[in-house]
């Protein structure tokens, strides 16, 4: 290999419910999609494992319900995974699986080594704080101090993000939907994370707000270098966005590739299904 | 070694919903030195295309090898290449034209070309003046630069393609019927732009329906029907 992932995930399970002898075993378990029938456990996550390397953008496709959020939620700590590991490959974190830190070692990863889309603003954004307050909270968090300086940062965050500044002390809540999905873009790169997960974020939006979203998101993964993680059930999204790409069904990966060689020479059945459903 | 040398090549479809597995192209041998043009010919659904992407990996090979003489890895054998490895080829080794243009919505015809040098790494000046470049190079009006490419007629989105591909200075450049659907005079023009590309040195792969439109541009010629190579440049430098 001639290059080293930025990111690694190796075997991420996170399952709701304890399992019962029909199921823990993984090689062995019956389940009916990935959900156990005599114990109720769901397996949201099955033995995922991928890379993601420097500068790049990795898509993420599956339906609903096919553990794709769950996995983002995993990663960014919003929810304990079952088992597995991630490595991040900076200097200070190498070698040490990100599932084990402490909550402080964590917390100080999602300051400053990560950053958040959600599909749903309202997760990612405090819809009654200013558009530039909830920019400097992130700011904070990360060690800024100085006002003057995160205002000036917030300032120029909103304006790459087409946000008029003459609104910018103004709530999210006000805005709509697309302006919301920008002001969340603006706040997760505000402490210029090396990776960045973006969840669904296009989804909901109209065509041309759409547009604008993805040429943004382009840009900043040209100009930046950011890795990216973007997770999307609309397969042109990943089309335009992604290098490569998992598909995701049941929880587990069933197929990865070249973002082109996964839409024209799907190998799985469920991936051919998909793209035989596309527009 | 040759540039490409593509060595008992086979490629298959598994159709799951048919339940069926059903061979595309089978014992394919070609090879084409630095700075050759090789025109595949052949009926449509004989397979051409299906080497032209099994190069790229947008299909997956299945049987034999397409060994490629890279300048970052060395000897490569593209169906057996990392991921990772194959886009840093098409980022600066590889490029591909194919018959239709697939781009992100609401960019503009120059800011398309600046893009690809930029995800190269250029700076931003030198991007715009290369795209500027390329764009009047391929005798795209300078009046559609700052349009969506949406609007634009088949040849003119071709050669924005071809532009975007180009601009990029790959060494292997591979052209999925350039000439389909255009009519004469754009036809006329792409091969004008093939002219041009093989004497800046660049290897060419190209896929065509109608082998006279290549007569005396060519060094080689694959025909899909008789699986033979034919080489064509003595007759080329004979006629002319």
């Amino acid at each position: 290999m001639y290059e080293e992932p930025i990111l690694q995930v190796r075997n991420l399970q996170k399952q709701f419910g304890t399992g019962c002898i029909e199921c823990r075993q993984k090689e062995t378990r019956k389940l009916v999609k990935n959900f156990c029938k005599s114990c109720g456990t769901l397996y949201a996550c099955q033995d995922i494992s991928f890379d993601l390397y420097p500068g790049e953008v990795l898509g993420i496709v599956g339906e609903s319900g096919s553990g794709k959020s769950t996995m983002m939620q995993c990663l960014y700590f919003d929810s304990d995974v079952s088992s597995g590991e991630a490595y991040i490959h900076t200097p200070d974190l190498a070698g040490k699986n990100i599932f084990e830190m402490s909550a402080q070692q964590k917390r100080f990863i999602r300051n400053y080594v990560y950053g958040m889309v959600y599909q749903n603003p309202v997760q990612g954004l405090k819809m009654n704080f200013s558009s530039v307050g909830n920019i400097a909270e992130k700011l904070i968090a990360a060690g800024n101090k100085h006002v003057g300086q995160m205002e000036a940062t917030s300032k120029k965050l909103l304006e790459n993000v087409h946000i008029p500044l003459h609104r910018m002390k103004e709530e999210p809540r006000n805005f709509s939907g697309g302006m919301q999905q920008r002001v969340q873009i603006a706040k997760a790169l505000s402490n210029n994370p090396p990776i960045l997960f973006l969840d669904e974020v296009t989804t909901g939006l109209d065509l041309s707000v759409q547009a604008n979203v993805l040429d943004l998101i382009k840009g900043i993964q040209r100009d930046l270098g950011i890795s990216m993680i973007v997770v999307s059930h609309d397969l042109a999204v990943i089309r335009m966005l992604a290098d490569r790409t998992i598909v995701l069904l049941n929880g587990k990966i069933i197929e990865e590739g070249l973002t082109d060689q996964v839409l024209e020479d799907p190998q799985h059945e469920y991936t051919q299904q998909l793209v035989y459903s596309l527009l | 070694m040759a540039m490409l040398e593509i060595v008992d090549f086979g490629k298959r479809f598994t159709i799951h919903h048919l339940g069926k597995t059903m061979p595309a192209i089978q014992n394919i041998n070609l090879s084409l030195e630095a700075g050759e043009f090789i025109g595949i010919v052949g009926k449509s659904g004989s397979g051409k295309s299906t080497i032209l992407k099994s190069i790229y990996r947008t299909y997956l090979p299945d049987e034999g090898k397409i060994m490629y003489d890279s300048e970052r890895f060395g000897e490569v054998d593209l169906a057996q290449i990392s991921e990772r490895q194959m886009l840093y080829l098409r980022k600066y080794e590889i490029g591909y034209v194919s018959q239709f243009l697939s781009v992100m919505p609401r960019t503009t015809c120059r800011q398309l070309v600046t893009n690809a040098l930029l995800e190269m790494g250029e700076s931003v000046a030198v991007a715009r003046g290369e795209a500027e470049k390329a764009l009047a190079h391929f005798e795209l009006d300078p009046k559609l630069w700052d349009s969506y490419p949406n609007t634009f007629s088949g040849g003119e989105k071709l050669r924005l393609n071809i532009a975007m591909a180009t601009v990029k200075k790959p060494r292997l450049l591979l052209l999925d019927e350039p000439t389909a659907s255009l009519d004469q005079q754009s036809k006329i023009k792409v091969r004008e732009i093939i002219e041009k590309l093989k004497k800046q040195g660049t290897t060419l792969v190209g896929i065509f329906h109608d082998i006279e439109f290549m007569d005396g541009l060519c060094d080689k010629v694959y025909d899909m029907q008789t699986r033979q190579l034919t080489i064509t440049k003595e007759v080329v430098s004979h006629e002319s």
